[in-house]
């Protein structure tokens, strides 16, 4: 057996050289964004205008997708409390999964796939058709204009939408639990603030922060290294959203065991 | 003797193992229009965005109003920038701006100062200049291909170039529109006094609007100085075979 490498080692050599080499890229462009993010010129106009392009264009999308999540989760959980008499517990049950988990959790998924793409797909195609080259060449900073903006604006606004997320599947899981178990609208959110705590609330916010920052760096990137013209444009998207969720849910994780850790302090 | 605004020495560039330009030579001089010709992929719009330092040579020196671009820190090469306007083949207009916003962006990042009313004026005043006032409050995506190039033209007058690159100005346009785009070219550098490389393959836009041509062959200038000197009696078969094709011989 000769020491050579066969065709099957160089392409396997040549995907661990891609995987590397994309890690080392994808690192550069975190690098570059809290770079460039203290230093003026400050786009506080392009800011504002991207926040309201996340955060007022995703609310119809988050109201009845947050709204069934809270109707379906309580239809839900009501036979196996039932078994144990236990229907009343309802509400602080869905209060604890809605803030705790599911609130941050849908609300990442369904930005990712609306706000991610999104970027992804614009900043891909003023890539593809020299947008990006036009900026730099009329000496603005394309990153600073394009990425910083937009990845500010999804870290901020994400935390916003999860709030309203989890006041939407609260109201959804109410009108469940009043028609079923005629429990007033006071009886319901006393009962729904006394299960959550300060520290559901903040770790909640914490890794919403996260998420929207992974969704808006996740798209920024597959979008400003998009190549390939239309087609490339269309994978940019694709991967933004994909590379998103699946970031979401590792931080999903290790913000469970962080909590935790609190918890038991 | 006459001042040279752009000077290229020895450029090489490539791409993995495409080398794409291998030791070009160039001078610019101020006032001049020079065409620089070639085929598709000969690296014609590769020579002109190291100018601008959108891409950075292998080796050589291109240094542009007395300056070596590739030594430039990012504040001194935008300060450069703001001299050079960048005409992209496909206008790269802002697709989620009116073309009115699309011409004051580079205008309120880079002129401090500047109250509505002359941020106003600017704008009217170089949309005039290109024949297309009344497209102010469209977008991009209602304009015709020629109505975008001069657009896009018009968003790199309006900081006053001293140099002006044009990237395929004509690609992709009908006869017509193509003259026109010739003719605006040839007005714009009268109006703003500026110096211009115009790359192409279009052999009418060469003869219009370019005072001296650079034929770009096998990633050097194979040819250069005046239309006929370089087409009519070219004798290298390359650039005659240019010729040909793009008047078609009887």
């Amino acid at each position: 057996m000769s020491g050579e490498p066969t065709n099957k080692d160089k392409v396997i050599s040549k995907r661990i050289d891609r995987f590397f080499i994309g890690l080392e890229r994808a690192y550069d462009f975190v690098k570059r964004f809290f770079k460039e993010v203290w230093f003026p010129p400050y786009e506080f106009k392009e800011v504002i205008r991207q926040c309201y392009q996340i955060g007022y264009n995703s609310l119809p999308l988050i109201s009845l997708t947050g709204f069934i999540v809270g109707v379906v989760f309580t239809n839900q959980s009501r036979p196996s409390l039932s078994e144990f008499g236990a229907t009343s517990w309802l509400p602080a049950l869905i209060s604890i999964a809605v803030v705790r988990a599911m609130g941050p959790l849908v609300t990442a998924l369904i930005a990712a796939g609306k706000v991610g793409s999104s970027i992804g797909a614009e900043i891909g195609s003023m890539k593809v058709t020299e947008q990006i080259d036009a900026m730099e060449v009329s000496a603005t900073n394309p990153f600073k204009f394009l990425v910083v903006t937009r990845v500010l604006a999804s870290t901020f606004m994400i935390p916003v939408l999860v709030l309203y997320t989890d006041f939407v599947a609260l109201l959804g899981a109410f009108v469940n639990v009043h028609f079923n178990e005629l429990v007033s609208l006071s009886t319901f959110f006393v009962q729904v603030f006394d299960a959550i705590s300060f520290l559901d609330i903040t770790s909640s916010m914490v890794k919403s922060l996260f998420f929207g920052f992974t969704i808006g760096i996740v798209g920024c990137y597959k979008g400003y290294n998009s190549t390939k013209g239309t087609e490339g444009v269309g994978k940019a998207a694709n991967s933004a959203v994909v590379m998103a969720m699946f970031l979401i849910f590792i931080e999903e994780l290790l913000s469970l065991q962080v909590t935790n850790f609190f918890r038991q302090l | 003797m006459r001042e040279s605004v752009v000077q290229v020495r020895n450029l090489i560039k490539s791409f993995g193992d495409l080398h794409v330009l291998k030791g070009v030579d160039l001078d610019l001089y101020r006032g001049e229009n020079l065409v620089v010709l070639g085929k598709s992929g000969s690296g014609k719009s590769v020579l002109i965005k190291i100018m601008v330092g959108l891409l950075t040579q292998d080796e050589g020196s291109v240094k542009v109003l007395g300056k070596e671009v590739k030594d430039l820190n990012s504040r001194k090469l935008n300060e450069l920038r703001l001299k050079i306007g960048f005409s992209f083949q496909a206008s790269a207009l802002y697709d989620s701006m009116t073309v009115r916003e699309n011409l004051e962006f580079p205008l309120v990042r880079n002129v401090k100062n500047l109250s509505k009313e002359e941020k106003d004026k600017k704008v009217e005043e170089v949309l005039d200049s290109v024949g297309l006032l009344q497209t102010i409050n469209q977008m991009p995506s209602e304009l015709s291909g020629g109505q975008r190039k001069r657009i896009g033209i018009a968003r790199t007058l309006i900081l006053k170039p001293e140099i002006m690159l044009y990237d395929e100005p004509t690609a992709g346009l009908d006869p017509i529109t193509c003259m026109d785009i010739n003719n605006l070219i040839n007005q714009v550098n009268e109006m703003y006094k500026t110096t211009s490389i115009i790359i192409t393959h279009d052999l009418t836009c060469a003869k219009v609007t370019g005072d001296r041509m650079a034929v770009l062959l096998d990633g050097v200038f194979g040819a250069t100085g005046k239309f006929e000197e370089v087409f009519e009696y070219a004798e290298d078969g390359r650039v005659k075979s240019f010729y040909d094709y793009n008047f078609i011989k009887q």
